[in-house]
Formats: C-alpha cells, sequence, structure tokens
C-alpha cells in the first residue's frame, strides 16, 4: 500500500474527525476546502491539512489518556483511587509543549497573511461592488479598462420555488461572469451601494467584505481555465442567498477576444440621451429593468409585502409628483431597504420610472425621459 | 427583644410567603434561582423551536416552509434567544442556587436586588419576542445585528435594543449581587483558594459581565440614535463608521463567548473530581488558566472580523493572540484527564455530560484553533464551519454543563433522585443527535456553503438533510429531559444529604432538599 493510500485510510478513519480526502468541486460528499486555482488558496489549503494532522494527535493523545482511564480506572473493577492532585512539573510542561505547537503553526500562517495582504503592482484591477441583491463589475485599470456590468443570478425562480427541475448550478449561476485573464495579478477592488456584503471565491482563497463608503481590497492569480463559483457571505438582507459569484478564466488570448466584444457590445448600447421614447418603448424596457431590480421587494404585481416592503400599486410616490418618484428611485430611502439605484443607466430609470407610474392600478399618463434624469445627474 | 425573636423566626425554614407573593416579591435565593431555571429552559425551547424551524427550511434545497425575510428574522431571534434568554439566564440561575449553598451563605449579599434583576427578564423576553408581530417583523440582520442592514429593520429592531438594553441591566445588577455574595458572605477560614472552582469560574465570570454589558448597550444605543434620531456614528456618508459598530459589538461579544462557558467550566470541575472519587488536579492552575482566560477574552475580538478589512499587524496581533487561549484551556482539559486519571470512576448521568462535555467542547476547541489562523479564517469565515464551531462550544459545552450541573444537583435542589436510567437515556440520545447535526456542518463549511442562508446549492443537499434529521432528533431528547425533571421534582426515591459518595463541597452537609434559608449558621472551613 502506497503511504499516501495508507494516509487516506487513516485520515477518512480516525474517527471521522475530519479528513484529507481531495474531492472534485460540486461532489455532493466534499468534505474538504475545493480544489486550490491559486497560489494562496493552495497555501491555505496546505495549512489546512496540516492542522488537522496536529489536531489528530492532539485529539488521539488526550482522548486516548481519558478513556484508557474511563475502561480502566472503574469504580466497578474495584480499581482504588489515588489521592494525587498536583504537580508543578507536569503543569509546567503541559503548558510550554503547546506554546511551541502553535509557534509552529502561526509561522507559515504569519507568510500567507502578508502575502494575501500585499495586493502591488496588479496586472488588471476590477472594482466589484455589491448591490441588494447583485454584483456590479468594473474594469478599473489594465486590459479591458472601461467595461462595467451587473451580474445578477441567472436561476429563474420556478427553479427556487421548486415548480421546475433544479439545474446543475442551481444558485450558481449568473447573467454576465466575471472574466479573467489567467497567470494575471487581478485586484479586486470592494465596496457596497447599500449594506455590508462579502466577495468570496474559495477556489482563490478571497473572501473580502465590501463596506459602504470604504474601499477594500483583496487580489488573486487564477493559474488555469476554469469556471470558478462563491457566493456572498456576509448577510445583507433578504435575498442575501442569491447572489452568486460566477468567475472565468479564459486565456489571455480568449481574454483579449472578450474585451474586444465587449467595447463593441458597450459601444452598440451607448444611446443618445436626447433621443425621445415613445410610452410603450419606455414601458417595456421599464419592465425588463423592474424585474431585473425591483421585484424581489415590490413583487410583481406591485403589491410589496405588507409590513415590510411598501406596495407601489396606488401608492403615494408612485402616483404622486413625478420629481419626488425620480429622487427616490435615485437617491434611495435612508432607514428603509429601498435602496439608491443611481448607477442604472438613464435610460432605465427613465424606463422603470415610466413603467411604474403606469402599471396595475397606476395611470398618471406621466413619460419620463433619459434627457430628464441626465439632467437631474448634474 | 422583639428583634431577637424575629431572628429565631427566621431560623424557622417554613416560614415564608406562599403562593403568588411566594414568586413576585421573591427574595430567596433559591426561588429566584428556581426561576431563573425555568425562565431559561422555556427560552431554551422557544429559540429551539426556531432552530427546527431553520433546519426544516434546510432539509432539502429550494423555499418550501418560509420566505427569506423569515427564514432571517428566525435566525436572528433564535441566536438573541439562545444567548441572552437560555444559556447567561441558566447559568444566573445555577449561581442563586449553588454560590450560597457552597460558601457557606444564608442567602445572597442583595436579596431585593436579586428579585429585580430576575423580574427584569420576562418582561425584555416579550418585549422581544413580541417584535415577530409588529409590522417589518422581528430584527433580521443576524444576532450580530451589523449596520447598515439594522438601520434597514422595521421597529421589531427597536424593541429588540430595548429588550438588549433591559437584560444588560439586569445581568449587572445579577453580577454585582454574586461578586458580594462571594467576596463578603463566604464561610469563616474559607479563603480564596479554597472556593470551590465553580464559585471561582462565577467570581471571574461577574467580573467580565460588568465590564462588557455597558460596552453592548453604548453600541444598541448609537445604533438606536442612528435608526431613529439622524446621528452618523455608523454611516459612512456621514462620517461614520460600519466597521466600528462591529469593533464595539466585539469587545463585548468575545468575552460573552467566555461568559457563557467560563461557569461550565466551573460545574465539570465540581463534577468531575466527585465522580472520579478524587481531587481536582491543579486547583490553583485552574484558577489562574480561568483568570488568563478571562484577561485574554479582551484583546481578541477583531478575530470576528478578518474579512472585514485590517492591516496586516492588526491581522497578526488578533492571531497571535487567540491562539493564546488555546494554552490555558488546554491546561483545563489536561487537568480534567489527569483528575480523572487513576480515580475510581462511576458514570452516573452527571458524569456521562461532563465527559460529554470535554470530548465535545475540546472538538470545539481544537477547530477554534484553526479558524483563529488568519488564512484558513478567511475560507471558513461566516460558513457553516464557524456554526458548526461555536455549536461545539455552546451546545455541547454551555448546554451540556447545564444538563450535568441540573442532574448533578437535583436530588439537592428537590430531595428526590432522579430517574437513572432515564437519565442516561437523555445523555446518549444527545450525544447522538447533536454530532449528527452538528458534525456535518465542518464539511459544509469547508466546501463552501455560507451561513444564514435559506437555500443553498445541490451540491449541499445530502448534508444538511442529514443535519436536519439530527437537529430534530436533538430537540426532541430535550423533552425527555423536561420530564425526567418533572418526574423529579414530583417524587421519586428520598435523597440523602449527600447522595454522591465522592462530593467534597459545602452544600452536601446540607439535608436534601436544602433548608430554605440554606446555612442560618455559618460553617467552619479548616
Amino acid at each position: 500500500m502506497s503511504s499516501k493510500a495508507a494516509a487516506r485510510i487513516v485520515g477518512a478513519s480516525a474517527l471521522g474527525l475530519y479528513s484529507g480526502l481531495v474531492l472534485a468541486a460540486a461532489d455532493p460528499h466534499q468534505l474538504n476546502l475545493p480544489e486550490p486555482q491559486s497560489i494562496i488558496a493552495q497555501q491555505i489549503y496546505d495549512q489546512h491539512t496540516m492542522l488537522l494532522w496536529i489536531c489528530l494527535a492532539i485529539f488521539i493523545g488526550v482522548f486516548g489518556t481519558m478513556f484508557y482511564s474511563v475502561l480502566k480506572h472503574r469504580k466497578s473493577l474495584d480499581y482504588p483511587a489515588a489521592n494525587f492532585h498536583h504537580s508543578t512539573t507536569v503543569e509546567i510542561i503541559w503548558t510550554i509543549i503547546p506554546i511551541f505547537i502553535l509557534v509552529g503553526m502561526a509561522y507559515p500562517a504569519t507568510k500567507t497573511v502578508i502575502a494575501m495582504k500585499d495586493t502591488s503592482s496588479p496586472d488588471i484591477t476590477i472594482k466589484a461592488t455589491g448591490y441588494q441583491w447583485k454584483w456590479g463589475y468594473d474594469y478599473l485599470t489594465g486590459e479591458g479598462e472601461g467595461i462595467s456590468f451587473l451580474s445578477n443570478l441567472s436561476t429563474p425562480k420556478a427553479q427556487i420555488e421548486n415548480a421546475e427541475p433544479k439545474g446543475e448550478n442551481y444558485l450558481l449561476e449568473v447573467d454576465n461572469r466575471l472574466v479573467v485573464p489567467v497567470g494575471k495579478k487581478v485586484r479586486v477592488l470592494l465596496t457596497a451601494n447599500d449594506v455590508i456584503h462579502a466577495w468570496w471565491v474559495p477556489a482563490f482563497g478571497v473572501k473580502q467584505d465590501a463596506i459602504p463608503g470604504f474601499i477594500r481590497d483583496a487580489w488573486f492569480t487564477a493559474e488555469k481555465p476554469g469556471t470558478y463559483r462563491g457566493q456572498c457571505a456576509e448577510l445583507c438582507g433578504k435575498e442575501h442567498g442569491f447572489m452568486p459569484i460566477v468567475v472565468e478564466a479564459v486565456t489571455p488570448e480568449k481574454y483579449a477576444q472578450w474585451v474586444g466584444e465587449q467595447k463593441t457590445k458597450l459601444a452598440a448600447t451607448t444611446v443618445d440621451v436626447n433621443k425621445e421614447f415613445t410610452m410603450d418603448e419606455l414601458k417595456a424596457e421599464g419592465e425588463k429593468v423592474y424585474a431585473a431590480n425591483c421585484v424581489a421587494c415590490h413583487q410583481a404585481n406591485g403589491k410589496g409585502v405588507p409590513g415590510t416592503f411598501a406596495a407601489l400599486d396606488g401608492s403615494k410616490i408612485a402616483t404622486g409628483a413625478k420629481g419626488e418618484h425620480i429622487n427616490i428611485v435615485m437617491n434611495g430611502k435612508t432607514g428603509t431597504a429601498m435602496a439608491a439605484f443611481k448607477h442604472l443607466s438613464d435610460v432605465q430609470i427613465a424606463a422603470v420610472v415610466t413603467y411604474e407610474r403606469n402599471s396595475w392600478g397606476n395611470a398618471t399618463g406621466d413619460l419620463v425621459q433619459p434627457s430628464e434624469i441626465n439632467q437631474l445627474r448634474k | 427583644m422583639a428583634a431577637v425573636d424575629h431572628d429565631i423566626g427566621h431560623d424557622d425554614h417554613e416560614h415564608h410567603p406562599t403562593g403568588l407573593s411566594r414568586w413576585l416579591n421573591a427574595t430567596n435565593h433559591k426561588d429566584i434561582g428556581t426561576m431563573y431555571l425555568w425562565f431559561s429552559f422555556i427560552m431554551f425551547l422557544s429559540g429551539g423551536v426556531m432552530a427546527l424551524t431553520i433546519r426544516a427550511e434546510l432539509f432539502q434545497p429550494g423555499l418550501q416552509i418560509v420566505q427569506p425575510e423569515f427564514f432571517n428574522q428566525l435566525t436572528t431571534m433564535h441566536g438573541l434567544v439562545m444567548v441572552f434568554g437560555a444559556i447567561m439566564p441558566a447559568f444566573v440561575g445555577f449561581a442563586n442556587w449553588q454560590v450560597p449553598l457552597m460558601v457557606g451563605a444564608p442567602d445572597m449579599a442583595f436579596a431585593r436586588m436579586n428579585n429585580w434583576s430576575f423580574w427584569l427578564l420576562p418582561p425584555a423576553a416579550l418585549l422581544l419576542m413580541s417584535s415577530f408581530f409588529v409590522p417589518g417583523g422581528a430584527p433580521a440582520g443576524g444576532w450580530t445585528i451589523y449596520p447598515p442592514l439594522s438601520v434597514q429593520m422595521g421597529m421589531g429592531m427597536d424593541m429588540a435594543i430595548f429588550a438588549l438594553h433591559i437584560m444588560g441591566a439586569s445581568s449587572i445588577m445579577g453580577s454585582i449581587n454574586i461578586i458580594t455574595t462571594i467576596l463578603n458572605l463566604r464561610a469563616p477560614g474559607m479563603t480564596l483558594m479554597k472556593m470551590p472552582l465553580f464559585v471561582w469560574t462565577w467570581l471571574i465570570t461577574a467580573y467580565l459581565l460588568v465590564m462588557v454589558m455597558p460596552v453592548l448597550a453604548g453600541a444598541v444605543t448609537m445604533l438606536l440614535t442612528d435608526r431613529n434620531f439622524g446621528t452618523n456614528f455608523f454611516n459612512a456618508a456621514g462620517g461614520g463608521d460600519p466597521v466600528m459598530f462591529q469593533h464595539i459589538f466585539w469587545f463585548f461579544g468575545h468575552p460573552e463567548v467566555y461568559i457563557m462557558i467560563l461557569p461550565a467550566f466551573g460545574i465539570v470541575s465540581e463534577i468531575i473530581p466527585t465522580f472520579a472519587r478524587k481531587p481536582l488536579f491543579g486547583y490553583s492552575s485552574m484558577v489562574y488558566a480561568t483568570a488568563s482566560i478571562a484577561i485574554l477574552s479582551c484583546i481578541v475580538w477583531a478575530h470576528h472580523m478578518f474579512t472585514a478589512g485590517m492591516p496586516v499587524t492588526g491581522q497578526l496581533f488578533f492571531m497571535y493572540a487567540t491562539m493564546m487561549i488555546a494554552v490555558p484551556t488546554g491546561v483545563k482539559v489536561f487537568n480534567w484527564t489527569a483528575t480523572m486519571w487513576r480515580g475510581s470512576m462511576t458514570f452516573e448521568t452527571p458524569m456521562l455530560f461532563a465527559i460529554g462535555f470535554i470530548f465535545l467542547f475540546t472538538i470545539g476547541g481544537l477547530s477554534g484553533v484553526i479558524c483563529a489562523i488568519v488564512p484558513i479564517d478567511i475560507q471558513v469565515q461566516d460558513t457553516y464551519y464557524v456554526i458548526a464551531h461555536f455549536h461545539y462550544v455552546l451546545v455541547s459545552g454551555a448546554l451540556f454543563s447545564i444538563f450535568g450541573g441540573v442532574y448533578y444537583w437535583l436530588p439537592k435542589w428537590t430531595g428526590h433522585m432522579y430517574d437513572e436510567t432515564l437519565g442516561k437515556w437523555h445523555f446518549w440520545l444527545s450525544m447522538f443527535f447533536f454530532n449528527l447535526a452538528f458534525f456535518v456542518q465542518h464539511f459544509l463549511g469547508l466546501a463552501g456553503m455560507p451561513r444564514r442562508i435559506p437555500d443553498y446549492a445541490l451540491q449541499f443537499a445530502d448534508f444538511n438533510m442529514i443535519s436536519s434529521i439530527g437537529a430534530f432528533g436533538f430537540g426532541f431528547t430535550q423533552l425527555l429531559f423536561l420530564y425526567v425533571v418533572l418526574k423529579c421534582i414530583r417524587g421519586g426515591v428520598k435523597a440523602p444529604a449527600k447522595p454522591w459518595e465522592g462530593a467534597k463541597t459545602l452544600e452536601w452537609t446540607l439535608p436534601s432538599p436544602a433548608p430554605y434559608h440554606s446555612f442560618t449558621t455559618p460553617p467552619i472551613v479548616k
């Protein structure tokens, strides 16, 4: 038997405590950290394995002794009780030895912490912004500079509500993936729009809170092409479980190609802010924007969730003054769950306000043009 | 000589108020202790129902039973209720019953304040629980109530904040009472270093409580004014800092963890020597270890915030300080093992729970060391791994010691022996189901399942199902505990003054049940 196989058997059988088995990602019986895909993740993985072995040794030492005692030093076996209750030597020994073990654990951890924090000289810098409840990505510097998009959960609601069978990547799939080239140092700047979120991709060993009003950073270098999935790790409200992160690491050539496509798409979708839209155009676009941004709280029928999320159907805001309605959509309302949606485009804001003012029972007949939103931003 | 007559009258243990006023106007440490324990048991069942609803939702992927916003209310309230309603009051109940008995005092030092500190709790609990029924529902931002999320909540959050204020005031009064009782009312001859370890651990815990509860009160008050009066303590847009809340909260929150475990160490340190029929090994090192754990617990708070973003030096400092706690904690485990070594052991229910405690708490301690390593913590923070870790220290730690303590002292409290067979069933079922529920959560966390989510990816389905089965088994097992306790109160074999052969502390010198006024003449400790 090879020593590796022997180690596996020992690891798996040791009271089922922990195990050093390496299993493929998405294995339903995965016992360990996912297979590491970056230097940092590899170091974390190795240190975790080392710690498990140390813990296992301590565990066996302590409980081997204790259970030997439990089995042998029993009154039912007429074992007479000893009367010792003190030994300074022994006490000193079992205070000193753990200190040395801890130093042994801390040394490699310290080196990794210093490496994790070194976000200097990146090849590409991407800002990730947490929103309730999606991620926004802006490529700030390096190849792809200027690319910007939102990344929403793409699992259909019907799957979550058990009306359809669940897909392979249930809850771990998004409409727009974060694409990065392999072998390049990617620095991620993190912030949030509303509450604290956390950006976590286990395969890269990166988890960093995204805090509104502050910028934090982290870095990773993907080692080989692939799709790596993670989730928001900080409770951020009711859809916290539904804002995954999907990173696609591609070869540099493919990355250049992707950047080209994005740039073309960006140019094509840039519309003249002064273009006038018809009611039908705005409502059609507005419905899409509503479904992507508003429906989670205000619901498809505009009725909200009584007591928790306000209704729009027949509400004072959505049927009252237009300016107030636009203001609340763009800037949110402090002290409530209503977040600011300034990050949407002029067309999107104009469309969604128009949609809300002319849907369900609301029939104000108001038309909001993108140019009005554009004016307000100045 | 009316005053003298009065004193003699008080020696009569049957002379006490009856009916409702015995409880409402209670000044007797035993009556108040009993109320604390029942209160905590009711809260334990309430928090348990919430936990089981959570586990029922997580039984399968997809949303079946509750909607996400209500799910978040349940996780939040489960945490608040268990920490502030179940575990903490249970230990105060133990202190009320046992501290006067173990130091040879007639009662607690401040009898009326004792009444007040208990009777603050039911209104606070009512306020907390009724937040479920107000518009917006109960707080849903996690028991850690981090802003800005907690600023978004409805008025349920304000109710929870007031409830925390009241519970904090109750804890501070209870602690002052315990400190004063221990320092002033010890029997002649009982020097500090002759006190039973349970008394020592509570003395240190009480100091921790007095120190950190006001910090929590400050944090939640700032949150309250941010929510209602336009202040910006935690709002970056107004010059505040949301992370500052986390620092203040955890400056309370980490010592709080030890507030919930130090008295457990004390109970276990009483049970082990009794059933090993051998004195506790390394008594003085146990005292020093408890004190050093308490001091270290005040300088490790930011290990809850490794992913919040901190300078390298900050992360390293908090990592080293956290790892240091393993040393005194290790000393305790080694000392308990050495106490058992070459003893003459029997395994009644209290002993089973004490050994179960050491075994499972050590697993929680080892996973704690793993969590202390910053790079590993980056992976497991806010995942099911952390859930597993703190349930190993709080359920199989704090709660198991409470069960052990109840079985250990029930004969003294009720005058009857409990049903040993059923007690053992309670232990083994708890042990089995607890591990079924929580061990697999280590795997879920390592594989990448975040905590506080109502639905999860398909790869986590099997372990979640196992965990839910374990949780339900564990929950229903506790009804057996209720039955055993009720049965013991109503009758059973008459308990002698000292039902445990190896017991040494003062409470066993009194008859069972203990007389209403405990020691009316102080015993002499040599």
